[in-house]
């Protein structure tokens, strides 16, 4: 069945990064983090989610068949 | 009682986004659901990656989670029996001997594989308990996750349990098993990254492992809970030895993994005989890591009731903890707003993976193995897809049916569950028999199967786990013979008596009956008759037979390690 699932999970992992890295930018210093130890976890998880959906979409066929061209 | 979230935004959007996604994979696969095999059995056209992580999603359901941290907090690291122990083997066994006859069959089921190998009666008593125990599955899930919702957000049950039911039934019912794989792989992931940020933070909180070790430390009771084997004893809660390497490690583990259809399934839908014999493998790369994500957590809340955390509380229930409400108290304790939703975002993607890996499963054994055999065969392709795409509407409701028998009678379901754990044991007995000796006849691997169901039977009739208060948990003959630590002991030696006696009835019965299949007919089906499969991956270490030595040695050094 021809889906290339690394597009969609890469699509929602990086809007999933951009979106908590804003609400982290947005909320840094709020003491809503004294929950998870003054980390601003927002921030971090959404950093690494939006370069692990990167780094999917990267390995996707579409950017394959474009670096081939 | 400190059982509310309150939600923002920023989590509903999340949650509101993964939807999204759930359904644009169905919608995006519902061109090309052709014919029945493309909606039943994806086409067989898989990547084995995508196969491997869908294998181990459908087993990543509801219990998965909740429960496996529920126990991490009860038996500490002992728990991770169920994964490299009562795991590991029985995949690498599946992938290098039993891949080639389920794939290199015709057979489009694991039913269909037993009508094949032996005849009529031994594949209706399979496609029918399965059918039945599938949807039961589901009921279950569906339960779980609209009570758990209704727990935590104050979410109506009815509601919850119709809408989660509702995005299942779309997704599966447009793209068919094709669907239901890829959104089990997109689940694998959000499960994994939506559970870190939890147990990263709760280890920061603890100290570490090191710390953790010295906070269970800090009560006898727990003390000494970071060791897999080393409390290993007949009073132990897990059994001895014997019960976990013959009971866990073998007979239910090879039993569930190997002969279970919503797993083999997975493997079936791969493109090649090489990614399905490699999909349990790959599968088995994070099943062996995923103990870390789920027990973990158990021990972590263990370690801050222990050294006395102020903000995490864990609610009681007839007194002692309630130990499945550990994952959403730790989510609550540690994610602030956005994480949090992704957790629980995450939390929902595993009830879901689960049901919709058993509605998948249910569609296809009943489209082939029960409507195309018994009730209307010989029809068009085209007939069977509509009827498979209406078995899954059907399915569904039926799910949500049981959903609200669970919900009404608790003995109903414990009663339902030990049935099926009667005829699921000595399962093993008959596909071991028929893949590697072909003198074993049809009739030997029915009545070996009846024979064993009827012995677990009266294992459970005769024998009882510590604290026993009603007759479903066993005794039911009035004379108890033997008090086991626990249930799960006690299930543990089920299994291995009623495989001992479906063996042993097996050979017995099929050395007395005539054999009605002759050597051509069994070609491909038994290993003595099938020819030797060539691999064809391109490099060695690629290849089923390296994967497999691999997966086992980081199994045997986990342990080790976690002694």
């Amino acid at each position: 069945m021809g889906l290339d699932i690394k597009i969609p999970i890469g699509l929602m992992f990086t809007i999933f990064g951009v979106i908590l890295g804003i609400y982290g930018l947005a909320t840094e210093g709020s003491d809503m983090y004294v929950k998870s130890l003054n980390y601003n976890v927002n921030l971090w998880s959404g950093i690494a989610m939006f370069i692990f959906g990167l780094g999917m979409l990267l390995f996707s066929d579409i950017m394959k068949k474009k670096v081939k061209k | 009682m400190a059982l509310s979230f309150n939600l923002s935004w920023v989590d509903y959007t999340i949650m509101i986004i993964y939807f999204i996604f759930v359904l644009g994979i169905g919608w995006a696969l519902k061109k090309q659901m052709k014919d029945a095999s493309a909606f039943l059995e994806a086409g067989r056209s898989l990547p084995a990656w995508v196969t491997g992580l869908a294998f181990i999603s459908a087993n990543l359901g509801a219990l998965e989670v909740i429960g496996m941290a529920a126990s991490g907090a009860k038996y500490g690291m002992a728990t991770v029996h169920f994964y490299w122990i009562g795991a590991i083997p029985a995949m690498i066994f599946l992938a290098i001997f039993m891949m080639p006859f389920y794939y290199g069959s015709k057979a489009r089921s694991v039913p269909e594989y037993l009508k094949l190998r032996f005849d009529e009666k031994t594949r209706g008593f399979n496609a029918f308990s399965f059918a039945i125990m599938t949807i039961f599955a589901s009921g279950i899930s569906m339960y779980a996750l609209a009570l758990l919702m209704k727990t935590l957000l104050g979410w109506n049950f009815h509601m919850s349990l119709v809408v989660s039911a509702a995005i299942v039934l779309v997704y599966t019912y447009l793209g068919g098993l094709s669907s239901a794989i890829y959104n089990e792989v997109l689940q694998f992931f959000l499960i994994v990254i939506g559970f870190l940020p939890l147990v990263i933070i709760g280890m920061i909180k603890i100290g570490g492992w090191d710390g953790m070790v010295e906070k269970l430390a800090m009560d006898p009771m727990t003390s000494g809970l970071q060791h897999s084997w080393q409390n290993i004893s007949p009073t132990h809660p897990m059994g001895s030895w014997m019960g976990i390497f013959f009971g866990l490690g073998f007979v239910l583990s090879f039993g569930y993994w190997c002969t279970n259809f919503l797993v083999v399934q997975r493997a079936m839908a791969a493109g090649s005989m090489s990614a399905a014999r490699k999909t349990p493998l790959i599968g088995a790369f994070p099943k062996m890591f995923i103990p870390f994500l789920v027990i973990v957590p158990g021990m972590i809340a263990i370690a801050l009731l222990n050294s006395g955390d102020e903000l995490f509380v864990l609610p009681m229930k007839g007194g002692s903890y309630d130990y499945d409400l550990v994952v959403p108290m730790l989510l609550q304790r540690f994610l602030p707003a956005g994480v949090l939703g992704l957790g629980l975002t995450a939390l929902m993607a595993s009830f879901m993976s689960g049901m919709a890996g058993n509605v998948t499963a249910f569609n296809t054994v009943f489209t082939y193995d029960i409507y195309q055999s018994y009730i209307v065969p010989g029809k068009s392709d085209s007939h069977y897809l509509t009827v498979g795409r209406i078995t899954t509407i059907v399915g569904v409701a039926v799910s949500i049916l049981t959903a609200y028998v669970a919900a009404m009678f608790n003995n109903v379901m414990d009663f339902l569950q030990l049935i099926f754990a009667f005829i699921n044991a000595p399962l093993f007995a008959a596909f071991l028999m028929g893949m590697f000796t072909k003198r074993t006849t049809g009739h030997g691997a029915f009545w070996g199967l009846l024979t064993g169901t009827f012995s677990a039977a009266l294992v459970h009739g005769f024998t009882q786990p510590a604290g026993a208060t009603s007759l479903v948990k066993g005794g039911w003959s009035g004379t108890v013979l033997k008090v086991f630590p626990s249930e799960m002991v006690q299930n543990f030696w089920i299994a291995i008596i009623a495989f001992s006696v479906a063996l042993v009835a097996t050979i017995v019965i099929s050395q007395f009956t005539k054999r009605t299949k002759t050597d051509e007919e069994l070609k491909g089906l038994v290993y003595s008759l099938t020819p030797k499969v060539v691999d064809d991956s391109k490099h060695w270490y690629q290849s089923p037979v390296f994967l497999a030595w691999t997966v086992g040695a980081i199994a045997i050094v986990l342990s080790i390690i976690f002694w």
